[in-house]
């Protein structure tokens, strides 16, 4: 053995045994005077080989040894210039790495106790005076001559770990140093001065490895502190590459050295941290192009498996992809995928909303970044996907995804035909459509916007002089035309009601209105007939009873000749007040033509909404009855002066007492609540039983089952309403149990709007139906539901199918516990 | 924002027929009061006093014909009135009276109201509608000696006379005659020579209503359909068209521009009464009282102006009596 070696060796056993034993303060002092003669300092008794030696081989032993003799007596035996000295310096000036782990170490393994406040009061030391860079700095060195992978491996852990470490050993009475927001802000910080350092040694032509940073960095992002780490990171990187070439590529290199298994980690934070497009792509180059997985988050993850960033995340990854040549390829290739997305009737049923929303915010982006050139070369594609896609949108029974199709299939067909006919849907501007239309708005070109200014400015100059210039403008004119101004003492009143005259009469009598609406061709009686329709219907009901299925055969097949104004709801009305008046054959009529053939989809939804709103009317407690009465309760009935002639002597007694009576305040009495009979107990039925009968039996015309989901929410709607308001009724129970096999058969459907409609149904079973009867005679239908519907809150894709779930299992629980507190 | 609309100042109820005429008496001294006439569909002619805005006199003597054209001469002392009885009856109603002294029978079967036109003190020349269906006749009162007869051309074919205006331009004493046509046209007659001066179509219906300012030689008339026509007489005595005014609905029963010139009415089939700046035509207002079509509207002629009233009869029985404009 080498007798240098062997001479480092004894003195450190030795100086190791003073440690501890010695109780000298001057001993000591001098034994760790002698130590650290190898770590260098100004006397250079030393050999480089002794030197070496030590750092390399007995630097951690002896650090360890320190460590184990600390304790309040034996530190007291040093004067404090001398711990600062002789007792932290060998944290401090020592090889970083070794002196990192040994304190991480005796921290992890020290209990509460003064050793502990000493090392810690250590360490922040060494945090603050950028023990960090050193260290990683040291990694780095070592790297490029092959040091130890555990070694490294433990450090990257220690270094990623240290916030989580002093907070499980300090609990409350941690330094604000080590919290996670501080540590990790400052870790950015070193690592900006270990890449300073190593870009000055790579300008001096030395080799450096980059790969410790990057894990550093992988591993903290992937901890999930891409925020704090990022937030210092990101501004100082997008300066220093801002011209220099050198700290260009080491960005390049930083990111692409991070292990695959962080990368997702890494490539997020940048993308949702970078201020925009160019700037991602200066920090990334073209890491998509090179590496796999990075290519895999990019294309992949970010835009069709998560929907959660923002667009402006979104923008910064298209815009990163369009940036470069190399990466358009890859632009088309996602714009192809995200369509063939949109485009897919299976996503467009079973995915979120949102998520819809994002993709089709994500394909409009892309549309903004492609060429001309590209445009043309991909225009067959496009047009395919463009038609799938619209055909599956407008399929669907929610307004918003069908919008959704709407905006981006315009878009893609402006996009293809530039100048030729591009498709118009018409729908109505919100915050939403205009977000997105702005988004494949903003990178076309805008002529008009730059002629604008100019248009206006050539106008008003000319507009504003002429009032300022021509003081009397009257004058000139005066005598040539003097009456002209004459007239304009005289003030106009308000001509506003001055509106075309309806000469035509409208009918009286409900026979002529079957008349007017069946066959006459004059346009102005048939809109008079209309308007007043509903009220002679419900003024007339005698009148009505003879005709009401002969006017609610003509209203259902009634079209509109003309443009009249809010023909739909007279229609509507009309058919309610009709339907009201005589509900039995009317609704035998109405139910049975639901399900016949030749109707439209509008006539048939038309017939549940007729349905429903009746079933409203008919349940509510009858208005008009109730009128007469309370009128003449109120009080300000006149008091009669010849009341004695009254019969009803409680009259005369009233009113002696009111005589008596002052009254400060003229208000009405507390108003009853209205009551009457349920008018819709005895024909809930009718309405009912007819729709739910055949629902699974398809026509020709009309396939509930298949394509005619639409209406088949509407019909689930519907008769959850019926149901709703079959509240007390004696009918409820059996009209409860034949709802809750309807929507058991078709609990599974892929239409949310459906599985809403159902949802909604078995509200209404649980508020209308008898609890008492719901759990002892349906109690299996009642189980069943339970557990389908905890599924329902569990999975659905639709918030709303997970909203009204949660309802309904709130519901049950409720009904339980009533029936439950109730003692039976 | 303009003001709203006037509501009228009173209505006059109780003649449970039709009103087609109306004529104003207001311009007598103090202790008479202002009247007014009107002509209804049951024949009957109320003479209603203002003051105490009832009737006074109920006058009847057309044989339940109706009754469409009424005029006070003699300081109202006399009263001639036109009914459907195709004769024209001279009342006198001095000292309380209420009898037909005199009566003319035009044997006509139209609409045409007649025109009186005072010539001088004590004479009056009147235009009636002839015999034949197309012609007028005028005579001179109080003799009934007939001046002139104007029957167009025989390629003419204008069709029945529906309205007439005699005037006299303020200097120069020759009367003319102006008359709307069935077919729309306007004609100018000059009585003297009994020849047309001037004719102008300004309608493609026929002339429901004409009236004309002397002063200004200018002259409006309303047909059945939805425009105001506007016409002027140069000096070369040729009737041209000035300005048509658009109106939201068809059919102008009446026209009647007011004494000092500077507003017109119009009765309205739509139910309604405007009224417009006679200057340039100005809409000014639209008056809605009634619930049937507007048969008349008269201007009264109050010696004060700010006391003048505009009156309207109506299908709906009702004569609504209005004051605008009088604020000058």
């Amino acid at each position: 053995m080498d007798p240098t070696l062997l001479k480092v060796r004894r003195a450190v056993q030795a100086a190791i045994a003073t440690l501890s034993s010695s109780t000298d303060g001057v001993q000591l002092s001098e034994t760790l005077g002698t130590i650290k003669r190898y770590l260098g300092g100004t006397e250079n008794q030393v050999s480089l080989k002794e030197r070496e030696e030590f750092t390399h081989v007995h630097f951690s032993t002896f650090l360890q040894g320190l460590v184990s003799n600390l304790s309040p007596e034996w530190i007291e035996l040093l004067t404090s210039d001398q711990q600062k000295e002789l007792w932290d310096s060998f944290f401090l000036e020592g090889p970083a790495d070794q002196a990192f782990l040994v304190l991480l170490d005796s921290i992890i393994s020290t209990g509460p106790s003064f050793r502990l406040m000493k090392i810690i009061s250590v360490l922040e030391q060494f945090l603050q005076t950028g023990g960090m860079s050193a260290l990683m700095w040291e990694v780095c060195h070592q790297q490029a001559q092959a040091g130890s992978p555990m070694l490294q491996e433990t450090l990257l852990n220690k270094v990623v770990c240290l916030p989580d470490h002093l907070c499980n050993k300090l609990h409350g009475s941690n330094l604000p140093i080590f919290f996670p927001q501080n540590y990790f802000p400052l870790l950015a910080t070193e690592i900006i001065q270990v890449l300073q350092r190593i870009a000055d040694s790579l300008r001096d032509g030395l080799d450096c490895s980059i790969s410790f940073v990057s894990q550093v960095l992988g591993k903290v992002c992937v901890h999930g502190r891409q925020k704090e780490i990022l937030k210092v990171l990101m501004p100082r990187l997008i300066d220093l590459t801002m011209a220099d070439c050198i700290w260009q590529r080491m960005c390049w290199r930083l990111v692409e050295c991070v292990p695959d298994r962080w990368m997702e980690a890494v490539v997020c934070g940048f993308v949702q941290t970078a201020p925009g497009a160019g700037v991602l792509s200066r920090l990334l180059g073209n890491l998509v192009v090179k590496n796999k997985k990075a290519q895999f988050v990019l294309t992949q993850k970010l835009l069709l498996l998560q929907y959660g960033y923002a667009t402006a995340v979104l923008q910064n990854l298209i815009g990163y992809l369009a940036l470069d040549s190399l990466r358009r390829s890859l632009l088309i290739k996602v714009l192809k995928e995200l369509l063939e997305t949109w485009g897919s009737s299976s996503a467009v049923k079973h995915s979120p909303v949102e998520q819809q929303l994002y993709v089709s915010k994500a394909i409009l982006i892309c549309l903004a970044h492609l060429k001309e050139s590209e445009v043309e070369s991909n225009s067959q594609e496009l047009l395919t996907s463009l038609m799938a896609g619209m055909k599956c949108h407008l399929d669907s029974n929610l307004p918003r995804i069908r919008r959704l199709g709407m905006i981006v299939a315009e878009s893609i067909s402006s996009r293809i035909s530039k100048d030729g006919p591009s498709l118009r849907f018409q729908y109505e501007d919100d915050d939403e459509t205009r977000e997105l239309k702005s988004l494949w708005m903003h990178t076309s070109p805008q002529p008009p916007v730059i002629n604008l200014p100019s248009v206006c400015g050539s106008d008003s100059p000319s507009a504003i002089p002429e009032p300022s210039g021509n003081p009397h403008p009257a004058v000139p004119e005066q005598g040539a035309d003097s009456e002209l101004d004459s007239d304009d003492d005289l003030t106009p009143y308000d001509m506003s009601e001055d509106k075309e005259l309806k000469k035509m009469k409208a009918p009286v009598y409900i026979r002529d209105c079957i008349e007017v609406l069946t066959g006459s061709e004059d346009v102005d009686k048939w809109e008079a007939t209309m308007k007043v329709l509903e009220s002679l219907v419900r003024r007339n009901s005698a009148a009505t009873r003879e005709v009401s299925l002969e006017l609610a055969k003509v209203l259902l097949h009634l079209e509109e000749k003309t443009y009249t104004e809010g023909f739909v709801g007279l229609r509507q009305r009309a058919l309610v007040a009709v339907t009201i008046t005589e509900p039995v054959p009317v609704v035998q009529y109405l139910t049975s033509q639901f399900y016949s053939l030749n109707y439209s989809l509008r006539q048939r939804m038309d017939i549940l909404d007729v349905l429903a709103l009746a079933a409203q009317e008919l349940a509510q407690p009858h208005a008009g009855g109730k009128k007469k009465p309370c009128s003449a309760q109120s009080p300000c009935i006149s008091m009669l002066p010849g009341a004695d002639s009254s019969q009803d002597w409680r009259r005369i007694v009233d009113e002696r007492i009111k005589s008596k009576t002052r009254r400060f305040a003229k208000g009405q009495s507390l108003a009853e609540p209205a009551c009457g009979p349920n008018r819709f107990s005895s024909v809930a039925g009718h309405f009912f039983f007819p729709l739910i009968q055949n629902f699974d039996r398809p026509l020709v015309t009309f396939d509930l089952l298949g394509d005619d989901h639409l209406l088949l929410g509407r019909l689930a709607h519907t008769l959850a309403i019926l149901m709703y308001f079959a509240v007390h009724t004696v009918v409820a129970a059996a009209m409860g149990k034949a709802l809750l096999e309807f929507v058991w058969a078709l609990r599974f459907h892929t239409d949310s709007y459906v599985r809403q409609g159902l949802l909604s149904s078995v509200s209404s079973v649980l508020l209308s139906v008898p609890s008492e009867h719901l759990l002892e005679a349906m109690s299996e239908e009642f189980l069943e539901t339970q557990s389908w519907l905890a599924d329902v809150a569990e999975n659905d894709p639709d918030a709303d199918c997970r909203r009204l779930a949660w309802q309904n299992l709130l519901l049950m629980e409720n009904l339980l516990k009533k029936l439950r507190s109730v003692p039976s | 924002m303009a003001l709203p609309p006037p509501d009228p100042q009173f209505v006059l109820r109780g003649t449970s027929a039709e009103i087609h005429t109306l004529h104003f008496s207001c311009g007598s001294q103090e202790p008479d009061y202002p009247l007014l006439f009107s002509g209804s569909s049951n024949g009957l002619i109320h003479i209603w006093n203002l003051k105490t805005r009832r009737v006074d006199t109920v006058l009847d003597g057309h044989g339940g014909k109706s009754v469409y054209w009424v005029e006070a001469i003699y300081d109202r002392d006399r009263l001639l009135s036109q009914g459907r009885d195709q004769k024209i009856c001279l009342w006198d109603l001095a000292e309380g009276r209420n009898t037909v002294t005199d009566s003319v029978f035009t044997e006509n079967v139209g609409f045409c109201k007649c025109s009186l036109l005072r010539v001088a003190q004590g004479h009056w020349l009147m235009a009636m509608p002839g015999k034949d269906l197309d012609e007028i006749q005028v005579l001179e009162l109080p003799s009934k000696t007939s001046v002139c007869t104007l029957k167009p051309e025989a390629d003419a074919k204008p069709g029945m006379p529906m309205c007439l205006k005699l005037w006299q331009p303020d200097f120069g004493s020759c009367p003319f005659l102006l008359a709307g046509y069935e077919d729309g046209s306007v004609i100018l007659w000059n009585l003297s020579e009994a020849k047309i001066l001037s004719r102008l179509t300004c309608h493609l219906e026929p002339v429901m209503s004409l009236d004309f300012d002397s002063e200004k030689t200018k002259g409006v008339s309303g047909s059945s359909e939805k425009v105001l026509s506007v016409w002027s007489l140069d000096e070369q005595q040729n009737l041209k068209v000035q300005k048509t005014q658009e109106l939201i609905n068809a059919g102008i029963a009446d026209v009647t521009i007011r004494q000092d010139k500077k507003i017109l009415a119009t009765a309205g089939w739509d139910h309604r009464i405007r009224i417009f700046g006679w200057k340039k035509l100005k809409p000014l207002a639209v008056l809605s009282y009634h619930t049937a079509t507007v048969h008349c509207v008269s201007f009264s002629d109050h010696r004060r102006p700010n006391e003048r009233l505009l009156a309207a009869g109506s299908t709906d029985h009702r004569i609504s009596v209005w004051s605008v404009y009088n604020e000058i």
